[in-house]
């Protein structure tokens, strides 16, 4: 399996990452980890005349905890989200979900900027962002913009995001105390795309909840998330089982999906709230 | 597509090469380096056999292209012998506790369980299973090759001990 062949770039700033897009138009792609896009290019499905590599960008790296807000730069690894020291106390929803992705080998490579930006449903992260109502800052060719990840999923691999755009860095509200998270998987085996995944957050009369692999962008639900907040958990169920719209595939039919996915957000919830101050 | 220049590290010697942007890691380890230790499995990422250490990092070079680890510093079962060449501790251990039956993934259980014992010394089964959950065996049911690596950690430790 060899992929047809490109012209490979390793730019050392934002600006001249851009200007590589820019100049040769779709014929032109970013490559982060690449665990998404090389096995996609190695099937033919995906071919560019140039590989544009992030890893020389500085700007793209490093997790920065605030007191109010986290930030994640693109080009951080999920083994890099897992290992960080501040970063689980202060939002540890985001460790439990990152060791739930792949497996070892791919989470030293893969990052969450690739995560969040390739549009796959299948992804954990982007579900998970809209949890968490974070940020996601773009920068192009007519400067910087920010897009909220509730917004920014259109459909399969569709995005706010534009050709000539980079996802840059990741901004999160950190939840603060007294509010339980909890991230549930179900998957056929390790490495597998969930058949359902659901992440919460809930308490000090908040609440918010979002699935994975359910449709064919995540769902994050604004009913779904009220209810919660009220303490009415089978309220909250009946809403996000409203909201999902999966489809029947090799992960099984749309009833069993629909049934997994109130098993998992159910086991979220009374994880969230086991967790709660 | 024209080819590029490549410099790397590989089990502590500096080889170059030319090659196109696209080339799997795997191949250009494999066909131009002639180092045939890490294995071409299934090719999609998913079985751990053509694992090998790029940086500290343990990473499928079936899914790597040789473009993106210029410059890097790699080591395969290969590189993971005694310095005279006999068997390290880790491939001692799987070939005494029958960690192996085939062989065919035991390049990237190595150099997968290398890494893992790097970064967790006294790791629990748990801890063994969990972190060596990217590479895939079909022969042996797994049991050994835990039994393997943990009896590594041990010997690994009692060595640092005696050295202290």
């Amino acid at each position: 399996m060899i992929p047809a062949g490109f012209e490979y770039h390793r730019p050392g700033d934002i600006a001249s990452a851009i200007g590589i897009l820019q100049e040769h138009g779709d014929e032109a792609r970013v490559i982060a980890g690449g665990h998404s896009l090389i096995p996609m290019m190695k099937l033919r499905m995906a071919e560019m005349g140039h590989l544009v590599d992030l890893q020389a960008i500085e700007e793209l790296k490093g997790i920065e905890v605030g007191s109010d807000t986290v930030t994640l730069g693109a080009m951080v690894t999920q083994q890099e989200l897992i290992t960080h020291d501040g970063l689980a106390s202060a939002i540890p929803l985001i460790r439990e979900a990152a060791l739930q992705i792949a497996d070892p080998q791919v989470r030293y490579v893969g990052t969450v900027g690739g995560n969040v930006a390739n549009g796959d449903p299948g992804n954990d992260m982007p579900g998970l962002m809209q949890c968490l109502n974070a940020t996601f800052e773009l920068s192009g060719p007519d400067g910087r913009r920010s897009v909220a990840a509730r917004e920014f999923y259109e459909a399969a691999y569709f995005t706010a995001r534009d050709d000539e755009e980079i996802l840059t860095r990741i901004s999160i509200p950190v939840p603060g105390a007294g509010v339980g998270q909890a991230y549930e998987k179900q998957k056929r085996k390790i490495g597998d795309y969930a058949t359902a995944a659901a992440a919460v957050m809930v308490g000090n009369g908040h609440a918010s909840v979002a699935m994975t692999n359910l449709a064919d962008t995540p769902v994050w639900s604004d009913s779904a998330s009220n209810a919660l907040a009220d303490g009415d958990v089978s309220g909250c169920v009946a809403a996000m089982l409203e909201a999902i719209d999966p489809v029947a595939d090799n992960r099984g039919p749309v009833e069993f999906k629909k049934h997994v996915a109130a098993v998992m957000l159910r086991r979220a919830i009374e994880r969230a709230q086991s967790r709660a101050g | 597509m024209s080819k590029m220049h490549v410099k790397l590290t590989v089990n502590g010697k500096q080889v170059e090469g030319l090659a196109e942007p696209r080339t799997l890691l795997i191949h250009f380890l494999r066909e131009d380096l002639k180092i045939t230790g890490p294995h071409i499995g299934c090719e999609t990422s998913h079985c751990g056999a053509c694992t090998v250490d790029i940086d500290g990092k343990s990473v499928k070079s079936c899914t790597t292209f040789v473009a993106q680890v210029n410059g890097a510093d790699i080591t395969t079962v290969e590189g993971l012998t005694n310095d005279d060449g006999s068997l390290g501790v880790l491939q001692e251990m799987f070939r005494e506790h029958h960690g192996l039956q085939c062989g065919f993934c035991t390049p990237g259980m190595i150099t997968r369980a290398h890494r893992l014992l790097q970064e967790n010394p006294n790791p629990t089964e748990e801890d063994i299973r969990f972190g060596m959950s990217g590479n895939l065996c079909r022969c042996t049911g797994y049991q050994n090759i835990v039994k393997a690596i943990a009896a590594s950690a041990d010997m690994l430790n009692a060595q640092k001990e005696a050295a202290e």
